[in-house]
């Protein structure tokens, strides 16, 4: 999706194994545009962190390359690579003031004393916190610190910031507010940022593209939309997202669709056929819980099962209710709250159903 | 709200006792407990420790022995006025107590007292003492200007006079090279006679120099314990505990092994030729020897400060640094090195004091040049028996100590002292 010459980072089957006997990262590959706001998610020890830390220059990659602009950086040390780098634990230096933190990377650039406070003032006024130039990080809540750090790894104008599990210790309406902070300074400054968390949120929110790392391998690599839309395996359909899962097996394909006979005796179903290895083999049907509607009748979308209400969880703005499918206790339907919606009692027997193309067939 | 408040504004528990007196109630219990707790500890320290060094520090300024020893002697040269000679009286009560001292033998200590100040003055007491006996009935001016020329002499006196007083400040006067001249002006020793002063500041720069010495040995090993993998740090964590658990003793004998002229080194030195046979290195019973025997057995006590604070700095801060631009020594010296200024003062604090105390170290390998203030305060209290010196000694040593630690706390603040 984006030119060779628009292409920043490159990673050319990079792998890295720490003791030489396992692989943490297996032959990962990743096209950087410049100006994109890419993430890479994934469960801890998915070995994203270890792709931020060979891009930033502090672990080598075991095989493969990495480019920056076309050029090799394998062997360039990290601070030469001139990145900026936003740390989990923020990393401000708790000796300096807020002022001298921001000026440390222009400092070590020689850059002269008027031009260096002129451009610390304006990375505090950028994120707010102008007049704090002289106090100690200590001083700072997490918020400040953070943008603080923030602002570390801009004031020097990299054309590329990395961005490590950075609002990992924030508290969750912190977390919100920042998300959209750092979105409007990536688009403000059209800075390239590289971003790594394990929140799904914070990366649908965030980011033009995520990877979705698990095990040492890049499960999908997508806009979010897509990602939680179009999922192309079990583990991005089950991490991206509420998700139901029901498992079966191919009876027959027909085109872009197949149809499945569900474990535990709840008959066939139609379904999109996007990851599956051929008829007879075990598929993971995979259906978000918004786009199944309840008390349907039969016939009315191209799939239509009986379930048991088992749980309802009033949520405000809508009802969650967890029903038991084909033996699936686990099957979450979200009734929105809306004028005259169905009203469900717990141990009911309905008719739920949903559309074939909602439905995607996945690897097992 | 139903705030339960006095009319006098005191806040008042739900039976109605105030809610401090019911808070101290509850926590009485607690401190009770701790109390006990440390009773044991505490009564050690207090009979084994502070007393004795209360004890030692007052015997510093003690004068007890011509006020007790000499009664008469002393009322009669209260109005004294120093010009002349004392008058008949005084000389009446000099016969008396010198008679009475003799008889119980407690005359020796005024003459040892006095004799600190003026040299000759235990002669002329003793033996003015033994012959006091044998001198008739008065008047006694004429006879005991008789007994010795010295008792004609007005400093004899003024030494005499300056004791009456039930405290001193001559160990002190003494212990920073000063005395009283002939006419009771404070003035500094003769040049040749000026040792304590020296001493003290040769303690002062060997301990600086153990000091500075142990930062440069012991900042890399603390670096690399605190960097490496936990099982290779543990392993070089014992090495560097390893004196600690050898006594002091043997480690100073094993340095004299090493370092004495037939030694080790030496023996080494010689035989690759870097040093002559004939022109064995000096390295033990002198400076030398003081201060690598000193820094070996101190190291360990700038090590584990050092390496306390180094642990709890995250690599992440280095990595910051070389992210922004820093070349790894700029980042080092910039970022790594501030972070670990309270372990450096909180060691050098200790290996500081440690070694201006030091004494069996010294005494073993020290020789004339190599010893220190505190050779000097045993040398006092065991051979010349002069406590009343060294216990100003100690005290002055005390007190510098407790001045450098003032210094520290003014400037680093005793709070980021870490020692692990």
């Amino acid at each position: 999706m984006s030119e060779a010459s628009d292409t920043l980072v490159k990673f050319d089957s990079v792998q890295k194994s720490y003791d030489g006997e396992t692989l943490v990262v297996k032959d990962f590959n990743l096209d950087v545009a410049r100006g994109e706001f890419v993430t890479m998610l994934g469960p801890s020890g998915s070995g994203k962190t270890t792709c931020l830390m060979m891009l930033a220059g502090f672990e080598p990659a075991t095989h493969g390359e990495i480019y920056l602009d076309g050029v090799p950086i394998n062997n360039v040390p990290p601070h030469k690579r001139g990145f900026g780098m936003v740390f989990q634990n923020y990393a401000l230096f708790p000796h300096m003031t807020v002022a001298e933190n921001l000026a440390f990377p222009l400092q070590v650039r020689g850059m002269g004393k008027s031009e260096t406070s002129e451009k610390v003032n304006g990375a505090l006024e950028m994120v707010r916190l102008g007049g704090f130039g002289d106090r100690r990080p200590a001083q700072l809540s997490g918020g400040q610190q953070q943008r603080v750090a923030v602002a570390r790894a801009l004031v020097f104008r990299p054309q590329l910031v990395l961005m490590d599990e950075p609002l990992g210790a924030l508290d969750k309406n912190l977390r919100e507010e920042m998300q959209y902070e750092i979105k409007h300074i990536h688009e403000e400054l059209q800075v390239t940022m590289v971003y790594v968390t394990h929140d799904q949120s914070e990366a649908l929110t965030m980011s033009n593209r995520i990877a979705v790392f698990d095990d040492g391998i890049v499960q999908q690599l997508a806009p979010p939309d897509e990602l939680y839309e179009k999922p192309m395996n079990a583990f991005v359909a089950g991490f991206i997202g509420e998700n139901n899962r029901l498992f079966g097996e191919i009876k027959a394909i027909d085109g872009d669709f197949c149809q499945v006979e569900l474990e535990g005796g709840g008959g066939m179903v139609k379904a999109l056929s996007v990851n599956v290895d051929g008829v007879g083999s075990r598929t993971t049907l995979s259906l978000r819980p918004e786009r199944v509607t309840i008390g349907a009748a039969p016939g009315q979308s191209a799939n239509s099962l009986e379930a048991k209400v088992v749980e309802l969880i009033y949520l405000g703005d809508h009802i969650r209710s967890r029903v038991s499918l084909s033996g699936n206790d686990e099957f979450i339907v979200k009734v929105p709250n809306s004028h005259g919606h169905v009203h469900l009692k717990e141990g009911e027997v309905t008719q739920i159903g949903w559309e074939a193309e909602d439905c995607r067939a996945l690897d097992a | 709200m139903t705030d339960q408040t006095a009319g006098n504004g005191v806040v008042l528990a739900a039976d109605g006792t105030p809610l401090k007196a019911s808070l101290n109630r509850a926590l009485r219990k607690n401190r009770m407990r701790a109390l006990l707790l440390v009773a044991p500890l505490m009564l050690f320290v207090l009979f084994s420790f502070l007393i004795p060094i209360f004890d030692m520090t007052f015997r510093s300024v003690d004068n007890w022995h011509v006020g007790t020893l000499m009664p008469k002697t002393t009322v009669a040269l209260a109005d004294w006025d120093g010009k002349d000679l004392p008058e008949e009286p005084v000389f009446a009560a000099l016969v008396a107590d010198l008679r009475a001292g003799a008889k119980s033998r407690q005359i020796g200590k005024v003459g040892t007292r006095l004799n600190y100040e003026k040299s000759g003055m235990r002669g002329l007491i003793t033996g003015s003492a033994r012959k006091s006996k044998k001198l008739k009935d008065g008047p006694y001016k004429a006879k005991v200007l008789k007994l010795h020329k010295k008792w004609g002499q007005l400093e004899t006196w003024t030494v005499i006079k300056r004791n009456t007083t039930p405290y001193t400040i001559g160990y002190y006067l003494n212990a920073v090279d000063m005395k009283y001249d002939k006419n009771g002006e404070i003035v500094m020793q003769p040049e040749n006679r000026r040792i304590y002063g020296k001493l003290f500041m040769r303690t002062f720069a060997i301990s600086l120099a153990i000091t500075i010495i142990c930062v440069i040995l012991a900042y890399p090993i603390a670096f690399l314990l605190a960097t490496l993998p936990l099982r290779y740090s543990n392993l070089l964590m014992i090495f560097v505990l390893l004196p600690f658990w050898t006594s002091l003793l043997v480690r100073t004998t094993a340095w004299i092994a090493m370092l004495q002229s037939q030694g080790v080194l030496n023996d080494l030195f010689v035989f690759f030729g870097m040093v002559d046979d004939d022109n064995r290195l000096q390295l033990i019973h002198n400076l030398t020897g003081t201060i690598i025997a000193m820094t070996h057995i101190l190291l360990p006590f700038m090590v584990l400060p050092l390496y306390s604070v180094m642990k709890t700095i995250p690599p992440t801060y280095m990595r910051a640094a070389l992210s922004l631009g820093a070349n790894p020594v700029v980042a080092f010296v910039r970022v790594y090195m501030p972070q670990t200024l309270s372990g450096i003062g909180a060691g050098s604090v200790l290996v500081f004091i440690l070694s201006i105390g030091y004494y069996i170290t010294p005494a073993l390998v020290g020789g004339t040049d190599g010893t220190l203030i505190s050779n000097q305060i045993a040398y006092h209290m065991q051979s010349s028996l002069n406590w009343g010196l060294a216990g100003a000694l100690g005290a002055l040593l005390l007190a510098s100590v407790l001045a450098l630690y003032l210094l520290y706390n003014r400037i680093v603040g005793i709070d980021n002292m870490r020692l692990g």
